[in-house]
């Protein structure tokens, strides 16, 4: 038996989570992270949830604590957040979250509270490979979160448990269900806890940034029309480029933020072999060669070359990848790195 | 069930709430049973249980020092201040208070067009911002006796003398739910027009209160119905709970002084021990000026809510700052007006004793809070 504390979000997989490690007959405690004070309809820190998470944590006769780390996520996720878009890239802020709260200050408390171990409902297994821990890819191919956990270092790992993973969502229903948890039948979350679907990304953005508008051209520099806000624009994106006839076959090619202009192109123009990138995290040693890449939370992944020069080449061209995104790479379906495309 | 056996738990959290003494579960138990009668009724077993609620009543008024009919008793602390604040100011009146006031008075002092009077680094209240903010205007003036979680002392005289200088048509409220376990509430409140108080606080159940008000005091009701409690708070009354709140009061004021001398003994031994073994940690306020069971702390390079969980693995039970609405410690106010940086205001820790306390737990907290402390500033 050793002590773990689970991280519970309110969501079936959490709940699951923390039943199959009680069951296991481990000490578990349960923790809920209070991440966002703001406006919110959804997510994994609302008081419902919190509720929620609670609930289960008292059905299984387990304590539960809350943790508040809003100061942290303001820090380290939202203003960043804030930042990218002003710069034109496109963030992803479950994997900031992922690198700053869960898997740094919560295990950093974990550790010196002296848990033996953390544990989230993350669909992702933690398997032994020649190259030491790695994250691998869950049971359940449709709900795989390894992608936002490629930041998790090997020292890390040795501390996590992801059980679910080894389950698919549909098992972990029935599971949750069985036990008469609360929330089995509870709807998985979606997008960005911190925005919500009622006012969305871009009221959120335009109460913490100016937003500018901005001409859309062609690749031969025509113009062609306009856009109210440069900062929302994502390379590959297609609709609200209010192009009339065209917009069905015409997409964002390039956002250039400091000089307010949208280049637009056909699917032709999108596409690139290269993808330069940045801020390279390995799980183990750095890694060239061939490996398969992922570019979003639930992409496919596509074969490639990881160069020397850190940048990757795919095998075959692809869809530009927007600048900000996560680029995560696998092998065997496993992780051993991944970067921020530039 | 996790164990909440309290032979073997440590509770040194008091000020968030007392067990029922023995003796006040005896006194409201023929309510809960037998003597079940709504009191407003015109039986016999409604006589009964109406005779109680005056008894509990002409004990309250006795030991405020306020009139038996100025006596109205709520579901507790948050409702007296608000029923103070509300029935005062109505719908055009504007109200005052500390910055560091309880949420409960803050919040309706702040929906009145409130005006928030600075307080010292100490916790006092800055009389000079006092004395600017008061005028005319002014309908009503909250402040509390003890603070709740530094466990300041206010002295209401020179504030009152302030209000007659300033706004003597104001009149002033006092949040005594602290204080009724640390002073002499009767002359410690001499100057108030009104008082609240929280059953639970000193041994009396959760749900019960009392807003206490002086005759000239008018109040509008806020709870419309059947007209209780002389049409200032209608509700079938908590018989029950009234009766234990009298009793429990009787209870407190027959062992006041003794039990001040007591547990300010042992609150002296845990600080001056607390203080000495662990570096970087101070008391936010002088001992003079604090309540002699409720001590609070801040301990540099730690988060409380971290403490907190480790301190209940060794079976000691206290609290830091208020909680939010999730139950996540939420940066506390009071140590932000009294100008504490944010950062510091983590480390907090609220140590605080009751009726029900025994010096057993304060060896324990002596022991195993150092130890604890330790061990959430290791580095990994």
């Amino acid at each position: 038996m050793s002590r773990v504390l689970v991280a519970m979000s309110g969501g079936v997989d959490s709940a699951v989570t923390a039943a199959l490690l009680k069951q296991e007959g481990h000490e578990v405690t349960g923790v809920t992270l209070k991440l966002w004070g703001g406006p919110q309809d959804q997510g994994c820190c609302s008081v419902s949830d919190v509720d929620d998470a609670r609930r289960v944590a008292q059905q299984l006769d387990v304590a539960h604590f809350v943790f508040n780390y809003g100061d942290e996520f303001d820090e380290h996720v939202v203003r960043p957040y804030v930042v990218a878009h002003a710069s034109g890239l496109t963030p992803n802020p479950c994997i900031e979250c992922n690198r700053h709260i869960k898997f740094d200050a919560l295990l950093d408390r974990a550790r010196r509270l002296g848990f033996d171990a953390l544990a989230t409902g993350h669909h992702a297994r933690i398997v032994q490979t020649g190259g030491g821990l790695r994250i691998a890819r869950g049971v359940d191919e449709t709900k795989d979160q390894s992608y936002v956990l490629y930041m998790i270092s090997q020292d890390d790992l040795e501390m996590l448990k992801f059980p679910v993973g080894e389950m698919t969502k549909m098992q972990v229903r029935e599971l949750a269900g069985r036990l008469g948890l609360r929330s089995a039948t509870k709807p998985d979350s979606q997008d960005v806890c911190f925005i919500t679907a009622s006012q969305g990304r871009a009221r959120f953005l335009s109460d913490r940034l100016e937003l500018h508008p901005a001409e859309i051209v062609d690749t031969e520099g025509k113009t062609l029309g306009s856009v109210d806000a440069v900062e929302l624009v994502t390379i590959g994106q297609r609709k609200g480029l209010d192009l009339g006839g065209n917009a069905e076959r015409t997409y964002a090619v390039n956002v250039d933020v400091p000089s307010r202009r949208v280049v637009v192109g056909g699917a032709q123009d999108l596409l690139s072999q290269t993808v330069r990138l940045t801020d390279h995290t390995w799980v183990g040693q750095p890694y060239v060669g061939l490996i398969d890449a992922q570019i979003s939370a639930h992409g496919q992944p596509a074969a490639a070359q990881l160069n020397s020069d850190g940048s990757l080449r795919w095998a075959e061209t692809r869809k530009k990848v927007a600048p900000g995104q996560a680029v995560v790479f696998y092998l065997n379906d496993a992780v051993v790195g991944g970067a921020t495309a530039r | 069930m996790e164990s909440t056996n309290l032979d073997q738990l440590a509770y040194l959290d008091c000020a968030a709430s007392t067990p029922v003494r023995p003796v006040v579960l005896d006194s409201m138990m023929p309510y809960l049973t037998n003597q079940f009668g709504n009191p407003s009724g015109a039986h016999r077993l409604a006589r009964s249980s109406r005779r109680a609620i005056d008894d509990a009543r002409e004990v309250c008024a006795d030991l405020l020092g306020f009139d038996p009919h100025g006596i109205v008793f709520t579901s507790g602390g948050t409702e007296s201040d608000n029923l103070a604040i509300h029935g005062v100011c109505g719908s055009s009146g504007i109200a005052a208070c500390p910055a560091t006031e309880h949420h409960a008075v803050l919040y309706p002092v702040e929906s009145h067009r409130g005006r928030i009077i600075k307080v010292t680094p100490e916790g006092d209240v800055d009389l000079e911002h006092l004395e600017a903010v008061l005028d005319d205007e002014v309908s009503l003036l909250s402040v509390m006796l003890v603070n709740n979680e530094s466990g300041r002392m206010i002295d209401l005289e020179p504030i009152a003398e302030v209000r007659d200088r300033q706004a003597p048509r104001a009149l002033l409220h006092t949040d005594a739910v602290q204080a009724v376990n640390w002073m002499d509430i009767a002359k410690a409140a001499a100057r108030a027009d009104l008082m609240s108080l929280s059953g639970h606080k000193f041994g009396a159940p959760k749900g019960v209160g009392v807003l206490a008000t002086r005759p000239h005091v008018e109040l509008n009701a806020q709870l419309l119905g059947g007209g209780q409690e002389a049409e200032r708070r209608s509700g079938t009354h908590n018989t029950a709970g009234i009766v234990a709140l009298g009793c429990a009061l009787q209870a407190l004021d027959e062992s006041r002084i003794d039990e001040i001398h007591r547990l300010g003994l042992l609150c002296n031994r845990l600080a001056e021990g607390l203080v000495a073994a662990i570096p970087g940690c101070h008391t936010t306020i002088p001992k003079s000026r604090r309540a002699a069971g409720l001590l609070q702390l801040l301990i540099e390079d730690v988060e409380s809510e971290a403490l907190l969980v480790l301190l209940e693995r060794f079976d000691l039970m206290a609290s830091a700052a208020a909680s939010c609405a999730s139950g996540a410690m939420d940066p506390s106010h009071v140590l932000a007006a009294m100008g504490v940086h944010r950062t510091a205001a983590a480390g907090s820790l609220r140590l605080s004793l009751g009726w029900c306390s025994q010096e057993w737990e304060i060896d324990h907290a002596l022991e195993v809070v150092p130890r604890c402390v330790e061990q959430v500033r290791g580095s990994t």
